[in-house]
């Protein structure tokens, strides 16, 4: 039966965390994510979960604790933002290698500088090529699913990888919404018990996590690592039709909305989307053909998927929520471009920078960029291809 | 899209908008509607002005931006008057609800013009007197789901006595005061 709720998306993702009630948790409060370890603290307290929660002294010592009690055998998880992700950087990169299942809750802030605590994805982008997985969340119901499937994710024989389930801070981490959550006991089923094949605690198989690799070796360990993020799109695909039996709520690697007849369409991550989608309405009740595609999974990267659903558009803009100073756009742009452009596609696009350091996105600016796509169409001439939206005079 | 009820309130840190658009959210929820209750976050201290909003439809809420062009605006701190404009935007055929010891006439003057319903209630008067101390946001909440008519007052009431029972689990002493200041407020918004 599902309960019918509202809660911030930082509420969600706390009892999201109760109901499969991990085995550790480390953190650091930071904005916008401070929330997260302070509500499950207090279940910890409560004795509502039977999970050891270490509150260290910082990020670093965050996922380094991660790391260790993953290794270890045990279940971890850990949330944070901005800074604080970037303070877990060189652990971020020895989770991954070290194959550990850590799921950690990632509530999207700008990096400093200038210091800035509101929502853009500079946090998360940057951690893209550490070799997590990364799963993002339009609203709170989305954050909530996404972590409930994490660890079949995650854990899986065919991935072992870590896995960062983000959202955006302060517009869904801190909006109180109404959600669906399911009941503990459907989260526990589905969600299972952890049984690792290797950890440091089996004592009938000692092993060593971690050492030095050496130049014969280190590239044959790096493509096992690609190889399992390549085999986790299937894995992803496989335990959201699983979700879909229990929740109803049906999970892909992106979502369209209205683009099979699309001439125009925007790629878009997270809470912009549903704004978006608003704006797509008033577009298709004017007559006009235009769409959306919305990523959930980043990584692994679903390019030959995104291109098939994009070989219709005639004109595309990517909205990237991060600067890349490539002089060409973001992250998120340079994905979609690379893999267009691999799938032999012929449509333009153009990359726009939107939203960084929580600048409002308005339904009236998606529009704009509906428009500025329908300018191109109509003239051919694609213009500047690396742009600006809602930027002051 | 236009079927959502779009409220703003204007306060300062530490008065309680932020609490009391999310106790709206909460009663509005509480009646099967789909909600949404959030600030806008910057680097607040006490006193500064602070912006919350409130969405509340009964179909899905999908948009995530701030309200630009509200139906119905709180101001819970009419010193506010001077420094923000509270009326931005705000719709002709909407209302405002300020808290102040002046008439709605006396008020309108000070509103640039703003041609809609304007609302008044006393919500120092009501708090010192059911509280004993000043929390203006109660009597707001009171008043703007009055002006609002989003339900009538004995449900409201209902529900924020178990709202409050909740909130105020470790201090239940308090949970009457809060319940007569809405009481006054429901009476003497006007």
């Amino acid at each position: 039966m599902a309960i019918r709720e509202r809660l911030s998306g930082n509420e969600a993702v706390a009892i999201a965390m109760r109901q499969i009630n991990p085995d550790v948790m480390a953190a650091f409060p930071i904005t916008p994510s401070t929330e997260i370890p302070q509500y499950f603290s207090t279940f910890v307290a409560n004795g509502q979960v039977d999970t050891e929660f270490v509150p260290v002294e910082s990020e670093h010592s965050a996922m380094s604790a991660c790391v260790g009690s993953e290794a270890a055998g045990a279940r971890t998880l850990t949330a944070t933002s901005s800074c604080g992700l970037a303070l877990m950087w060189e652990e971020l990169y020895i989770a991954a290698s070290c194959r550990l299942p850590i799921a950690l809750a990632c509530v999207n802030r700008a990096l400093s500088g200038p210091i800035n605590i509101n929502c853009d994805h500079s946090d998360s982008m940057g951690a893209r090529d550490s070799g997590w997985i990364q799963i993002y969340s339009e609203n709170n119901q989305e954050a909530y699913d996404n972590f409930v499937q994490a660890y079949r994710i995650a854990e899986h024989k065919d991935v072992r990888l870590p896995i960062m389930i983000c959202q955006d801070g302060f517009i869904t981490s801190h909006a109180v919404e109404n959600i669906n959550l399911l009941e503990d006991k459907e989260v526990k089923d589905f969600v299972g018990e952890y049984n690792p094949q290797e950890y440091l605690l089996n004592q009938d198989h000692s092993m060593a996590v971690g050492p030095y690799d050496i130049p014969a070796y280190y590239m044959e360990h790096k493509k096992q690592q690609a190889v399992a993020m390549e085999n986790a799109k299937q894995v992803i695909l496989d335990v959201a039709a699983e979700f879909e039996k229990i929740s109803g709520r049906k999970y892909g690697l992106f979502e369209t909305y209205k683009l099979d007849d699309a001439e125009c369409a925007i790629v878009i991550i997270n809470s912009a989307a549903g704004t978006a989608k608003d704006a797509v309405d008033k577009l298709r009740a004017e007559g006009k053909k235009v769409g959306l595609l919305k990523i959930r999974v980043f990584r692994p990267f679903p390019a030959k998927e995104i291109a098939e659903a994009l070989k219709n558009v005639k004109v595309l803009a990517v909205m990237d929520r991060c600067e890349g100073f490539s002089s060409q756009g973001g992250p998120l742009g340079a994905e979609v471009k690379s893999a267009l452009y691999t799938a032999g596609s012929t449509t333009k696009v153009v990359d726009y920078i939107y939203g960084i350091g929580g600048r409002d996105v308005r339904v009236e600016n998606i529009e704009e960029v509906y428009g500025a796509l329908f300018d191109i169409l109509a003239t051919g001439n694609i213009g500047e291809t690396y742009r600006y939206l809602s930027l002051r005079d | 899209m236009s079927n959502v009820l779009e409220i703003r309130w204007h306060g300062r840190g530490g008065q309680g908008a932020k609490t009391a658009s999310l106790l709206l959210a909460d009663v509005a929820f509480n009646t099967g509607k789909y909600v949404q209750g959030f600030p806008e976050y910057g680097p607040e201290r006490m006193g500064a002005p602070i912006t919350a909003y409130n969405r509340i439809s009964d179909d899905p809420i999908r948009v995530h931006s701030n309200i630009y062009d509200p139906e119905f605006v709180v101001v819970v701190d009419e010193t506010l008057l001077e420094c923000v404009d509270v009326t931005k935007g705000l719709k002709k055929d909407g209302a405002i609800v300020i808290n102040s010891a002046k008439t709605p006439d006396e008020i309108r003057p000070l509103l640039k013009g703003y041609e809609g319903r304007v609302y008044t209630v006393d919500a120092r008067k009501i708090s010192v007197a059911a509280l004993g101390k000043y929390f203006p946001n109660s009597p707001m909440l009171a008043a703007i789901v009055k002006v609002t008519g989003i339900m009538d007052d004995e449900s409201f009431l209902k529900e924020m006595e178990g709202s409050y029972k909740h909130k105020f689990a470790s201090k239940p002493e308090v949970i009457e005061g809060n319940m007569n200041a809405l009481r006054m407020s429901l009476q003497e918004v006007k």
